[in-house]
């Protein structure tokens, strides 16, 4: 039985206000930057600018694979886990007595086996999810319950302390004098951002996203897009967590990764991208981390608690998503 | 003309996958209570058995709230830090007496439940985000008035009988989790507002269309919510003697894994009160069977372990639920 | 002579730049059955809707039980007698059904639900509907049908005086459709007036008094069941005057090839419920017309065919070979293209360009190393732009901003640019306007004499009856008919939509 009869729609004309709360995330990093600059002291350092991108950096490596997740309308609870998975295996590697044996293998096994068991966890969720036709968030609290476990019973509990300089290159060095981590973050919302504009996967974890159906019924093997993206994020939280230990020098699997699920899911919202998935921007997502972190920064520098800077994130996220669900339905 | 009687072989082929859940859940928490009876001594032991419900009573609460939530086909993920952010509120209060420490952690949970509700019905944000908005101010709130520590708990009064005291030689938490439970299920088995919540959960246009108040009941969840988890936060104080605002943490995924494993769906419209408190208490004896079986030393399995079994067993569930979840749909 | 119980004179309803209803009327008398039919887009949901509150009429009046009604929403026009039993059960199923009957209004003792008091009644109250089940038991533990009687005991329980049924047998079996039946006539004899919105002819012959026939927003036929045959009642129902002939309408031209070798042989398809017996053979070069009523089983066979819901039974083979696609992908592949008919659920996607929802199917063709070759897939995009006259601001306009007509359009040649052998349209010209609808139907044309083959599924008898060269007609789930463009006259087709036997077409034939 047919409902009202089909509407033809004419084109919907711009509207200014719609425009702002389009680019709001934007707009309030650049208001908030201004405010920074005149009211902050010593805020226009490269100090300042490093210690944010290094803070940052971490968050936005795991929400680049978030987003992509996002995109197809689901979600990964698992990834702080699969963070804490990845710290644990790495020193694992390097300081067993094969690693120490071979440092350079060592050292290069602790980079790959890491990430990639993070992948295949990740992949985990993805076929979790689409075989049994269960919900994002379910399918991937199984991760994130025991995910976390595995972790630690690999290490039993216990602190790894180190000190490798070469595996910790990957948060520690520099590479031109940018934090090698803000590299591989800017390398990564680079590639997400390229993959999804040009590639035959990004067009189609897109299309998954934007109208299940439509993709099915267009060929879109829609089953297999998901388990990817999943994997996706799997990795972006396997090298997130390598950059975390390295940071610490010590991997302690009750840590890494704590909360940033949250932070991650945090960051894509404020950065414009909607949880009923077909739409994405990665670089929406790098700025919505840059909000969120400058927002904390701006009230710890001007002496306001950090615990104060919870609660505004608190409302920053839930402000973001009620202008943009309020834009769209305009 | 004859009368159309059900049609027995349909209905018994389409056996509601919610039944057979909570079946499934009783019966594997009454297995894993015999192994364990006949494995270790000491399981049914007094002592450990009130050690267990003493612990658990937190979770109880929480979860009890968020099987209502998720009932309505919501989710609530502050049930977490509000608790902690009421541990510190009954911590500051509990100077004063009893009472106050409990009514200020109830109020704060209050305050959190109803900021969630106004967001979720009124402004219309996911219940996800909204929740997770509430969790990081509730956590953050909690942060500010304890200024980053632990506040201690005053024993000057008798605020700490509510997590330590005995009454009738059962943990007095435990009483406080068993009346909470008895409430709840009168609450949806015996009240409108339980049913709606059913009815809303299960579909809501149908609700909407048959006249239930939809936004007052999805609201009312949340405020719930809050409450039982601000009682859970002052247990949380009184049982370990001080406000911690640091504390919560995966509470909130602690609870969604109880309530799915008792067979509360989380796409909502089907639940029930007493499977979730079996789910608390197998996800809890989990961790406590762990115990005994590295104490007999046949293994050595660190409480890391629970985590991972946790998880299992969620996936086992999901995926057991999912199966049902088909057959069903298609055979309707 | 009894007043009528409901009047509504005069009814107008716009949306958005289309008129749903025109002047139209309904009335019904009390302890009557009427039926309420019409195709797809004629009106009847939306006066249905206009009666009970979920929408707000233009203008017209609307006279219940001697007073002027305005219902503001479903639950006053239930308060104020006149319930409705929608399609898709609106009842909570994983609740009693007790519960459901008694949702929002519960009795209560001592504050809390009175559960005894509750199943005593409505097992009592479904009794009186000659159904005897535990009342206890979640709803959706009970058929279908069980479901159905649960909803009009609801409605009942109500005090209803008018109870509107909106398609009550769509899902249901023979021997269910009886007891609903019965139930209906229990209603009729207790003085209660029932709307039947449905299309199964039958059916309505079976149990209803009087019909009103809506078309295009208006009522064109209202009579007493007895008094009008099924043909004219279809005709009725389509527009259509069974003797004379109309002019060239549509932008259907003949065929300018014979037709070539089979691309598409379909035989004995059996689809759950609505598919029973069906068939259909597709040649090259050839537009062969399926059509039916509404629920007789096209698009199922389409999806079938096309790989979306493989059949329970039956054999397809394309070009000669077996098949059986599981995924559309796979039918892709075998060159076979389906362009469905929901744009909004099955079609479109909503946030991408023009450029975007074009390429969607060839993407992997466009593709080198995983990148997408953009200058190849623009150039694809601009070729049929101007082929289809596809009026956007650019290729890159988000589809959502589109119209109707170029939406499908675009839709159109995003299969056209799979280059098929076998090109299934189901409803092409749904919701289109006439200018848009002659371009399509010509390019249609077009293709087909390029060498496509064509399965176009329509319910608008002149581009059945003047682009199909071959015609199927599928009546409750069987191929009735198979006509040649010849046979295929209005009257034929609609009688074998009506009987779906040889003898009455015989008869008809030559209209």
């Amino acid at each position: 039985m047919v409902d009202a009869p089909t509407i033809d729609r004419e084109g919907v004309s711009p509207d200014v206000a719609a425009f702002f709360r389009r680019y709001a995330a934007l707009t309030a990093l650049i208001v908030l930057l201004a405010f920074n600059f005149a009211v902050t002291p010593h805020f226009a350092s490269w100090q300042t600018l490093n210690v944010n991108l290094t803070q940052v950096a971490t968050i936005v490596i795991v929400s680049v694979g978030m987003t992509l997740v996002i995109a197809t309308g689901g979600i990964d609870l698992s990834v702080g886990s699969l963070m804490a998975i990845s710290g644990a295996i790495a020193p694992m590697i390097f300081l067993s007595s094969f690693g120490r044996s071979y440092p350079a293998l060592g050292d290069a096994l602790a980079f790959i086996v890491p990430v990639g068991v993070a992948g295949l966890f990740g992949l985990f969720n993805g076929w979790f999810i689409t075989r049994f036709q269960v919900q994002p968030i379910v399918g991937t609290l199984v991760m994130f319950i025991a995910g976390r476990g595995i972790g630690q019973v690999l290490t039993n509990g216990n602190l790894q302390a180190f000190k490798n300089p070469t595996f910790q290159f990957i948060g520690l060095g520099r590479i031109f004098g940018v934090p090698c981590q803000v590299v591989i973050m800017l390398a990564l919302v680079a590639a997400a951002a390229w993959t999804l504009r040009s590639t035959l996967f990004g067009r189609q974890v897109l299309s998954v996203g934007g109208n299940e159906r439509a993709a099915r019924l267009s060929g879109v093997p829609v089953a297999a897009v998901k388990r990817w993206v999943y994997a996706i994020s799997g990795l972006c939280a396997g090298i997130a967590g390598l950059v975390v230990v390295s940071i610490n020098s010590s991997s302690d699997a009750n840590l890494v990764g704590l909360g940033m699920e949250l932070d991650a899911i945090a960051a894509v919202a404020v950065g414009g991208t909607p949880f009923t998935g077909g739409q994405a921007t990665v670089v929406g997502t790098l700025i919505g981390a840059l909000l969120i972190q400058l927002v904390r920064y701006t009230l710890l520098a001007n002496g306001v608690p950090d615990a104060a800077a919870l609660v505004v994130k608190g409302a920053i996220i839930a402000g973001a998503v009620w202008s943009q669900q309020r834009s769209r339905s305009a | 003309m004859s009368a159309a009687t059900a049609n027995t072989a349909t209905s018994s082929r389409r056996i509601s996958l919610a039944w057979a859940a909570r079946q499934r859940v009783m019966i594997t928490l009454v297995l894993l209570i015999l192994f364990g009876a006949l494995r270790y001594d000491h399981f049914l032991g007094a002592y450990n058995v009130l050690s267990v419900l003493r612990y658990n009573s937190m979770f109880a609460l929480t979860s009890l709230g968020m099987c209502f939530v998720i009932m309505g086909a919501g989710i609530d993920l502050s049930v977490g830090t509000t608790a902690a952010f009421a541990s510190v509120v009954s911590a500051l209060l509990s100077p004063y007496g009893l009472f106050p420490g409990l009514l200020g952690g109830l109020a704060a949970g209050l305050l959190v439940g109803v900021i969630n509700g106004f967001m979720v019905t009124r402004m219309n944000i996911q219940p996800f985000i909204a929740t997770l908005s509430g969790m990081l101010a509730a956590s953050g709130s909690g942060l500010l008035l304890a200024q980053n520590q632990s506040v201690s708990v005053s024993y000057y009064t008798n605020f700490t009988w509510l997590g330590q005291g005995d009454l009738l030689g059962f943990p007095a938490p435990a009483w406080i989790a068993a009346l909470a439970y008895v409430y709840g299920s009168v609450l949806l088995n015996y009240t409108s507002f339980g049913r709606y919540v059913l009815s809303v959960g299960g579909n809501e246009e149908a609700a909407r269309l048959m006249g239930l108040p939809v936004d007052r009941v999805k609201f009312l969840t949340y405020v719930q919510s809050g409450v039982f988890a601000g009682l859970a936060g002052v247990i949380l104080a009184s049982q370990f003697g001080a406000g911690q605002p640091a504390e919560g943490v995966g509470w909130e995924l602690f609870s969604i894994a109880a309530v799915v494993v008792g067979g509360t769906l989380l796409t909502g419209g089907v639940g029930s009160v007493a499977t979730t408190l079996a789910g608390v208490l197998l996800l809890g004896l989990i961790f406590n069977v762990l115990n005994f079986e590295n104490g007999l030393g046949w293994i050595s399995l660190s409480a890391y372990w629970q985590s991972v079994v946790r998880g299992v067993f969620l996936m086992v569930v999901v995926m057991a639920s999912s199966g049902s979840a088909r057959r069903a749909i298609r055979s309707a | 002579m009894a007043d009528p119980l409901l009047v509504m004179g005069d009814i107008n309803k716009r949306f958005q730049g289309v008129q749903a209803l025109s002047a139209a009327t309904l009335e019904v008398d009390p302890g009557e059955i009427m039926a309420l039919v019409g195709q797809n887009g004629a009106g009847k949901s939306t006066m249905i809707k206009v009666l009970t509150g979920a929408y707000r009429r233009d203008s017209g009046s609307i006279l219940f039980a001697g007073q002027p009604s305005d219902f503001t929403s479903p639950q006053a026009a239930q308060r104020g007698g006149i319930s409705t039993i929608y399609q898709e059960i609106n009842l909570v199923p994983f609740r009693s059904v007790a519960e459901n009957v008694f949702l929002g209004r519960e009795h209560r003792r001592y504050g809390l639900l009175d559960w005894s008091r509750m199943n005593t009644e409505a097992a009592e109250l479904l009794r009186r509907f000659a159904v005897a089940i535990d009342v206890r038991r979640p709803l959706i533990e009970f058929s279908t049908a069980i479901q159905q009687m649960v909803a009009i005991a609801r409605a009942v329980s109500f005090k209803a005086q008018l109870v509107i049924m909106d398609e009550p047998t769509s899902s249901l079996d023979e021997r269910e459709v009886a007891v609903l039946f019965d139930v209906m006539r229990r209603l009729r004899a207790e003085g209660v007036a029932v709307i039947f919105v449905g299309h199964r002819l039958d059916e309505l012959y079976r149990v209803c008094d009087r019909v009103t026939v809506m078309r295009d927003g208006r009522t064109v036929m209202v009579s007493p069941m007895a008094d009008i045959g099924k043909l004219n009642l279809i005709a009725a129902m389509l527009g259509r005057d069974l003797e004379t002939a109309r002019a060239h309408s549509t932008g259907f031209s003949a065929a300018q090839a014979a037709a070539g070798e089979v691309v598409l042989s379909a035989e004995g398809l059996r689809i759950g419920r609505k598919v029973r017996d069906a068939r259909v053979e597709v040649r090259e070069r050839q537009i062969v017309g399926l059509t039916g009523l509404l629920g007789s089983g096209r698009t199922e066979v389409a999806r079938a065919i096309f790989g979306a819901d493989p059949p329970d039974a039956g054999t397809i083979e394309i070009s000669g070979r077996p098949v059986l696609p599981q995924e559309p992908a796979e039918a892709i592949a075998l060159g076979v293209a389906y362009c469905s008919e929901d744009r909004k659920a099955d079609g479109i996607v909503p946030d991408m360009s023009v450029r975007e929802n074009m390429t969607l199917g060839i993407l992997p063709r466009l593709t080198s190393m995983g990148i997408v070759d953009e200058a190849r897939q623009r150039e694809i995009v601009d070729k049929f732009m101007k082929r289809l006259a596809i009026k956007a601001s650019s290729a890159e306009q988000k589809i959502r901003e589109l119209s109707g007509g170029n939406q499908q359009k675009v839709l159109l040649a995003r299969w056209l640019c799979t280059d098929p052998k076998l090109l299934i349209l189901d409803e092409p010209t749904r919701g289109i306007d006439v200018g848009a609808k002659v371009e399509i139907q010509a390019l249609i044309r077009e293709l087909a004499d390029q060498g496509l083959g064509v399965l176009m599924i329509s319910s608008e008898l002149e581009e059945i009856t003047e682009g199909a060269d071959r015609v199927f007609v599928l009546s409750d789930g069987r191929t009735v008919a198979d006509l040649s463009h010849a046979e295929a006259s209005a009257s034929a087709i609609i009688a074998a939509m009506a009987h779906g036997d040889a003898e009455a077409l015989a008869e008809a034939g030559h209209g």
